[in-house]
């Protein structure tokens, strides 16, 4: 950098020497820059900026006219022409954001050419996320129409509101059990697998990972039919309940079939909707864990086996503490998810028999009873709890680099 | 404190029809510093481990003493272990690595913590204590793994090539520091590498293998003086010996026209095709007239207290690489021709067909 700068003074005192032939590493180079002229990037600063414009204005009129005929305009096409513009629109859009730059006075541009590259990510940030963020806290404050301030009142409302009560408490439920346990079957899954033949790593690791690919709806419609209830007597087509009773008469006992997502006592539907999550997300626990696994020298586990520690101690005291981070980081990930958790309870029982957590009752206060205010206020509540989180992942995640 | 005996111990790795040790009959007497060398893949390594019980042993036996440790896990042989690269715990300090196997052991806090100071206190790392693997040099955590080893007590210490990551310099220290340290705790230590300088300076005595057969066990001196067959011949010593096919004569071996002595048991031992080596000190400057091999210098290697000459010998139809030790400053130069010749009782004679060795 330092000979970066002396060398942009020299050029500047010296009224622009004719650039010496920079050596080309693929794109453009900081002397390459500089060589530019003063008239070369008058020409840069107008053609970029036109291009700028005029390549705005096309990617908006294509994604207006996709709109406007979307009708007329068979599907396939529509995706085409859509990818094609949206992509050649970035790159474009990128390339006379850079010509623009580069038509700055030299040592302006190149302070500024990081930021123009990542004006267009703040800016879509800005407007999708930062803005709706700000907007909904503003509207927690607000009544149910958004029209007038009502203070906390929204806040004293929703805490007070046994649904709430409820949701909260489920949703703590859902964080103390998914997360722990999707960490601990990903460390059993991965463990075994480890011990397997190469193929059976792979076919094991395999089935285990391909619930990854559902998506939380249609898991949540897999697992509704497998909680299915059929009135006693009929064929139960439900798995757990054809189980349950066919068990049941193997003992001889007579057993009814158990409507499963109605059984609140001691939660236990919201057990078997946690199941579901689970089983979607020990996949993905498992892969990170068994790469992990992978990774913790062989020789420190036979320095423990001679140290004198058995298998349980060598898995507890050495195993372990090299794979903690990777344990910590699923942990998050999935607790992340679970504070989130929606799909699957809106899919299955729509929060009734005391299934109910903060992401459906927010859906239920907006889509339902209309209620922006209340229903602002609960996701803030949400967006705070998130936040402690968030900010230990972060600062876990930078830890981790600094170690590396 | 215990002797450590191999008998006809094997393994057979799953797959294979070659086992990588091959009926091993070795004797480690209490005390001893034995050292296990051979080129890469001869078995060295896996002979270690199963003494250690990291290797199945898939006949024969093993013993510690008069215990047969054959088949008993790790923890129970009694044994300690410096691996190649250290195998530090990385989340455990340095103290708690020397401790782990105490830990494992049961043995109480306060004697924990004295032990691990013994050991710190003996290999100079009573200042690094707590500090983690990561935050230490090479050579600091060699001196961890020693050091882990140590604080154990053990009857057999094993090490695998404990000095192969570190540099030069370092290495030939640390060399003299492990060997004064196993004299100092007189623990009988198994030690391999495949370096032969380590070999011939740390060992009591020295198990060269091969192929994942023992080619010779004996002191150093003995190995460098007397080796059993070829190959032993070959791999020890720096400058290697000089191997020069020959044919058997009357008292003499023949290499081309030039009549090199051997001793009367090599004579009367030798037929047809053999190998005669000579060490490259062995050699003596002579002249042609005194019946010398002719010897054209190719490079001259002048270290200061004495030098090399790499040569061809011009003899006809047996143009052999021989190397020449000399007095430094002896002026001699590229492409000029000497003539050496060398006293029976420094000729090694050894079969060319099965390689033993012929010679007393």
């Amino acid at each position: 950098m330092k000979q970066v700068s002396t060398k942009s003074e020299d050029s500047a005192s010296v009224a622009e020497p004719p650039p010496p032939p920079a050596p080309r590493r693929g794109g453009r180079t900081y002397e390459e820059i500089e060589a530019v002229n003063s008239k070369q990037r008058k020409v840069k600063l107008a053609v970029g900026t036109v291009g700028l414009v005029v390549s705005l204005y096309v990617v908006v009129t294509v994604f207006q006219a996709l709109a406007l005929f979307a009708d007329d305009i068979p599907r396939l096409l529509q995706g085409v022409i859509a990818v094609i513009a949206g992509v050649g629109g970035a790159a474009l859009l990128f390339y006379f954001i850079n010509m623009v730059v580069e038509g700055f006075p030299r040592r302006f541009s190149e302070g500024v050419i990081p930021y123009a590259f990542l004006l267009p990510a703040m800016l879509l940030i800005g407007v999708m996320l930062i803005y709706p963020t700000v907007q909904t806290i503003n509207f927690s404050f607000a009544d149910a129409d958004s029209e007038v301030y009502v203070g906390l009142q929204n806040y004293i409302d929703v805490f007070q509101d046994p649904d709430f009560q409820e949701s909260i408490f489920n949703n703590i439920l859902w964080l103390i059990i998914v997360p722990a346990v999707t960490v601990v079957i990903g460390v059993v899954v991965a463990v075994l697998a480890d011990n397997l033949s190469t193929n059976g790593e792979k076919i094991s690791k395999s089935f285990i990972f391909v619930p990854m690919a559902i998506s939380f709806v249609g898991a949540a419609a897999i697992w509704s039919l497998i909680y299915q209830y059929d009135p006693p007597g009929d064929t139960q087509t439900g798995l757990l309940n054809a189980i349950w009773v066919g068990l049941g008469n193997l003992v001889g006992a007579s057993v009814e079939p158990v409507a499963w997502l109605s059984v609140s006592t001691f939660s236990l539907n919201d057990i078997l909707l946690m199941v579901i999550v689970i089983w979607l997300q020990a996949g993905f626990s498992m892969i990170l864990l068994s790469s992990a696994i992978k990774g913790v020298p062989e020789e420190t586990i036979e320095a423990a086996r001679i140290d004198g520690a058995n298998e349980f101690q060598i898995f507890r005291q050495v195993v372990i503490p090299q794979i903690r981070g990777t344990m910590i980081t699923v942990f998050i990930t999935v607790l992340i998810m679970v504070l989130k958790i929606f799909d699957i309870v809106y899919v299955t029982t729509n929060g009734r028999d005391g299934t109910n957590v903060i992401a459906n009752l927010f859906f239920q206060e907006i889509f339902r009873t209309g209620d922006n205010g209340i229903a602002s206020a609960i996701v803030v509540i949400l967006l705070i709890a998130v936040m402690p989180v968030l900010i230990y992942q972060v600062r876990h995640f930078r830890r981790e680099e600094t170690e590396r | 404190m215990a002797s450590v005996t191999y008998q006809n111990a094997e393994r057979l790795y799953p797959g294979s029809t070659k086992p990588a040790v091959d009926n091993l009959n070795l004797e480690i007497q209490d005390g001893e510093f034995m050292v296990l060398v051979g080129p890469s893949g001869c078995g060295k390594s896996t002979s270690l481990r199963m003494l250690a019980g990291l290797e199945e042993v898939t006949n024969g036996k093993i013993l510690i003493g008069d215990r047969d440790i054959t088949h008993l896990p790790p923890k129970d042989r009694d044994i300690a272990m410096v691996f190649q690269n250290y195998a530090l715990y990385p989340h455990m300090t340095v103290a708690d690595n020397m401790a782990f196997s105490l830990k494992m052991a049961k043995v109480g806090k306060e004697e924990r913590m004295q032990r691990v100071a013994e050991a710190a206190k003996l290999l100079d790392l009573e200042d690094y204590l707590e500090r983690k693997p990561k935050a230490l040099s090479g050579g600091q955590r060699q001196r961890v793994a020693m050091g882990r080893a140590i604080v154990r007590h053990p009857q057999v210490f094993c090490m695998d090539e404990p000095l192969s990551n570190l540099d030069a310099k370092l290495r030939v220290s640390t060399r003299t520091q492990i060997a004064a340290l196993q004299q100092r705790l007189g623990i009988t230590t198994v030690y391999v590498t495949h370096d032969q300088v380590e070999a011939m300076t740390m060992g009591d005595r020295v198990a060269v293998m091969k192929d994942g057969i023992l080619q010779q066990v004996d002191t150093p001196l003995n190995l460098y003086d007397r080796p059993a067959n070829l190959f032993v011949a070959g791999f020890i010593g720096s400058p290697a010996m000089n191997l020069v096919q020959a044919k058997a004569g009357e008292g003499a071996a023949r290499i081309g026209e030039y009549e090199v002595p051997v001793d009367r048991t090599a004579s009367s031992k030798m037929r047809g095709a053999i190998t005669v080596g000579v060490r490259p000190e062995a050699w003596r400057i002579t002249t042609k007239e005194e019946g010398g091999m002719p010897v054209k210098v190719t490079v001259v290697e002048e270290l200061g207290a004495d030098a090399y000459v790499y040569g061809t010998s011009g003899v006809e139809g047996t143009p052999s690489d021989i190397v020449v030790r000399i007095d430094a400053r002896k002026n001699l130069h590229k492409g000029e021709m000497i003539y050496v010749t060398t006293d029976p009782n420094h000729v090694h004679v050894f079969d060319t067909e099965s390689g033993e060795r012929l010679s007393e």
